[in-house]
């Protein structure tokens, strides 16, 4: 049992070792808390940005979608899709907001727990948050599919709007309105830890591979 | 090897970095604007065909590239205008002279649902009302905008009706009349609306003398019965009204007050108004006595009144008023006994006297006189002093004409009204030679007061409108002759014509005229131009569910999903809301006999999504711009089946935006 810890938590960095290649296991170490720390702060910022132009809205119609609200022209936008029938904004993904802020959270302590383990098993507590932007794109363009597939059939335009599926980035028509949809700061944030994990694996297994190597031999 | 790692490692970060900050700016790149394609000074290739095939000259060309103003781009000056007898004011963008808003004030307006029964309109105009008379026309002369430290604020317009002496107030966060006061004294006016330098009071002057409180006294005691009148309206900002607990009169001899000007600067606290019947004539041209017309021309001289509202809202205040119908009322012999009222001789009749920007002068218009005569303050203060004075036969000191004048200057014939710009200048109409005059200002030298040009204008120049050209600090650039006859400036309309209103240029040395705007509105009296960015107006009202009166939440404000309606006895009450493209509800069941009141709120918030409403049959008309809860009632005297629908067109399904009103006998 204590085998097994020791197997999953990996070799300890003696305090003569660290002193003489404080860079070595400092970087990764760094890279993850940043990681960690940008995943925090993009709670508080837009994740995902849609804009909707149209010639009678010369400044357009935007809402921003946060982790765990949406926010912007939502009444407007909602007044709008009332005529083709599409639910009100604030309807969509309550399941995911509702955890949002708890899973980023926790997907930061794991990355932070990560900074103490140093075996190759800091891959499977770092995934998560590595694949946090992309898990966020794919449900949202699941929900924009099921809002664009499930209009109300007694709507006003239902006859002259078939239903669509929205493209999550870039742009997209319907009706008069072009959509534009990009991350917003939060998303790139997020995309940023992901990076910033990527290259941090690199260094930890650059810094402790070789520990775990001598353990292996010496044993 | 370790410091090559850690430039590779910041590198990233870097890249990381920049990458969210580029996404971040990326979001709100607007589109390039269009390239400017004048360059070198040449216009673009075929600009010279378009002028030769219209057969438009040099100075057209400059007109035209002066005042067009291309789409989406505001204008730089918003110009009041008075409506004349429409009883209206107008909202004009300079440099384009568009019109932009007539604003409804003294009389209904079914686009802005005032007068058609609204109960907030209702209850505006009713306060305008000439004992128990319904007054529904109105004769507006001279907006004032609100005034800070002498310069236009931008908060809050006023404008007086002259056929019923009558005052309203516009609030500028929502371009909708507030409020109308109904002077108890006076059946007309027209020295109004003029406003002190923080906008403290809104004076308001007499124009045709009758008894106060415009009772019965036969002509025969014109002298001792018929009274001028100054009301000097207090106005509270901070509620957007005239206080009319804290308003006073100050009583004047019948000489028929003309044009009004508040002091500043080194004339604060006094106010200037002509006046043009010190003959006291009474008129009668069917029994043989000389018309109006002639027998108030009769004298050389009118008098200028001088009046100390400091002084007076001292003896206001100090009680010493008489209470005439409900207004405190300063005698015409409290007023000069406590120095409160003074008279100069002016050429006769004049019409417009205009206090200069730094306070120091008065220019009286001559009107009949050719002349304008230019007055100095410290000139009055010191033959005050001096005591340099004669008694009229009513006892008020008459200043000596030549003790108080500064300068006298010939300018052409019926100088009217002047204008001032930021460099010394004046501007004054002259009505009979339909002209405009340009001259200098020479202060305290008369030699140095001097005609510097004049512009022809068609026709028959009225007041004039300079840039912020009444306040302490003129802008100069643009001046509006509010021409009364166009006669042929425009295509025939039928033997109505519209006015013409010019823009002319006063930028340069030379004055040019730039436009001709065809007002088919109404009389424009005067208008006064403020800098369009002074002027903070809401898109939309703050809060869903607004009452605009007292520009607060109000409380029959209804939202979506508690639409209802409640019946007691034969008393109704319908909560409706509108939205594109539905009203809730949309049937409303009534009963022949019941009193129906119906609040509608709006509960868009989106730019320009105005809903309008109308009741056929019932004469009810209603503007309900985003967020706004408007209401009216009616009794339903006729039974029947009946629709309702949005005046607006909203959206594409505007047209299904009704319901039915269904009466049952």
């Amino acid at each position: 049992m204590s085998n097994n810890m020791e197997q999953i938590v990996g070799p300890r960095v003696s305090g003569e070792e660290f002193q003489r290649n404080r860079t070595r296991y400092l970087l990764p170490t760094i890279l993850f808390a940043l990681a960690g720390l940008l995943l925090i702060i993009s709670i508080f910022l837009p994740y995902w940005q849609l804009t909707l132009h149209a010639p009678q809205y010369p400044q357009g119609l935007t809402v921003q979608a946060y982790l765990n609200r949406v926010d912007g022209d939502v009444g407007e936008i909602d007044g709008l899709n009332h005529y083709i029938g599409m639910r009100p904004l604030d309807e969509a993904a309550p399941f995911e907001r509702s955890i949002s802020i708890i899973g980023v959270i926790s997907l930061s302590l794991l990355i932070l727990a990560s900074i103490f383990i140093h075996s190759k098993w800091v891959t499977l507590l770092t995934l998560p948050a590595l694949l946090f932007p992309v898990i966020f794109l794919v449900d949202l363009q699941w929900w924009l599919a099921n809002f664009g597939q499930n209009l109300d059939p007694a709507a006003p335009l239902s006859s002259s709007v078939d239903p669509f599926v929205p493209p999550v980035l870039f742009e997209g028509k319907i009706a008069q309105f072009r959509t534009v949809a990009m991350p917003s700061i939060g998303l790139w944030l997020a995309i940023a830890a992901s990076l910033l994990i990527l290259v941090g694996l690199y260094f930890h297994r650059r810094a402790y591979k070789p520990l775990h190597d001598a353990a292996e031999a010496k044993a | 090897m370790t410091r090559s790692k850690f430039r590779i490692v910041a590198l990233l970060l870097l890249l990381v970095l920049a990458l969210s900050v580029f996404a971040a700016c990326g979001r709100n790149r607007q589109e390039d604007a269009a390239d400017t394609v004048v360059g070198d000074g040449n216009l673009p290739a075929g600009a010279m065909d378009i002028a030769a095939e219209r057969g438009l000259s040099p100075d057209d060309i400059n007109a035209a590239l002066k005042t067009y103003v291309p789409s989406g781009q505001w204008d730089e000056y918003l110009m009041f205008a008075s409506g004349g007898h429409s009883g209206n004011l107008l909202v004009i963008g300079l440099p384009s002279m568009r019109i932009l808003k007539n604003i409804a004030v003294f009389t209904p307006e079914s686009w802005q649902g005032y007068g058609f029964g609204s109960i907030e309109s209702e209850e505006i105009l009713d306060a305008g009302n000439v004992n128990g008379v319904e007054i529904r026309m109105g004769d507006s002369h001279h907006p004032g905008l609100s005034e800070t430290a002498g310069d236009y604020d931008g908060e809050f317009v006023f404008i007086n009706d002259k056929s019923s002496a009558r005052v309203a107030v516009i609030d500028l966060r929502d371009f909708e009349t507030k409020q109308i006061v109904k002077d108890p004294n006076i059946i007309s006016n027209h020295g109004s609306t003029f406003v002190t330098p923080n906008t403290e009071y809104v004076i308001q002057g007499s124009q045709y003398a009758t008894p106060l409180g415009w009772e019965y006294a036969p002509l025969e005691e014109y002298e001792e019965k018929y009274r001028g009148l100054a009301t000097l309206w207090s106005f509270d900002r901070e509620a957007g009204r005239i206080d009319m607990e804290n308003s006073f009169s100050i009583e004047l001899p019948p000489y028929w007050q003309d044009l009004c000007d508040a002091g500043k600067l080194a004339s604060d606290g006094w106010f200037f108004c002509n006046s043009f019947n010190t003959e006291m004539a009474t008129g009668g041209i069917e029994d043989g006595n000389p018309p109006f017309e002639a027998g108030v021309s009769q004298r050389d001289m009118d008098y200028l009144h001088i009046i100390n509202w400091k002084k007076a809202e001292e003896v206001y205040k100090a009680g010493n008023t008489e209470e005439i119908n409900g207004m405190p009322v300063i005698t015409l012999q409290t007023a000069i006994d406590e120095g409160v009222l003074f008279f100069a001789p002016e050429p006769k009749s004049p019409h417009g006297v205009d206090v200069t920007p730094d306070g120091k002068y008065m220019v009286i218009a001559g009107k009949l006189d050719p002349q304008v005569t230019i007055y100095s303050i410290e000139k009055i203060e010191q033959a005050i002093a001096d005591q340099n004075w004669e008694a009229d036969p009513f006892g008020v000191p008459v200043l000596n004409f030549d003790a108080v004048k500064m300068a006298q200057l010939e300018l052409g014939l019926g100088p009217l009204h002047t204008q001032y710009d930021a460099d010394g200048y004046a501007y004054t109409s002259l009505f009979l030679d339909s002209a405009v005059a340009k001259w200098k200002l020479g202060g305290d030298d008369p030699e140095a007061y001097e005609l510097i040009e004049t512009v022809p204008v068609q026709y028959n120049v009225g007041h004039l409108a300079a840039a912020e050209g009444d306040t302490v600090s003129p802008d100069g650039k643009y001046l509006v002759a509010l021409n009364k006859w166009a006669v042929d400036r425009f295509a025939p309309v039928g033997p109505l014509l519209p006015q013409n209103e010019q823009l002319i240029d006063i930028s340069g040395d030379r004055m040019q005229v730039i436009y001709d705007m065809a007002m088919g509105v109404g009389e424009p009296h005067y208008a006064q131009i403020i800098k369009q960015d002074k002027i903070k107006a809401w898109d939309v009202y703050p809060e869903v569910g607004w009452d605009p009166i007292a520009q607060a939440p109000s409380e029959f404000a209804t939202k979506a999903g508690e639409e209802r309606i409640e019946r007691n006895g034969n008393e109704v009450e319908v909560f409706m809301t509108s939205i594109r493209s539905h009203l809730t509800p949309e049937h409303v069941e009534i009963k022949q006999g019941d009193h129906v009141t119906w609040h509608i709120t709006n509960i868009e918030s989106a730019h320009d999504a105005t809903h309008g409403f109308q009741l056929g049959g019932y004469n009810i008309s209603l503007s309900i711009e985003p967020g706004e809860t408007a209401s009216f009632e009616f009794d339903a005297v006729n039974d029947g089946t009946y629709a309702y629908y949005c005046t607006e067109f909203c959206s594409a399904l505007h047209l299904e935006m009704m319901g039915y009103m269904l009466v049952e006998p």
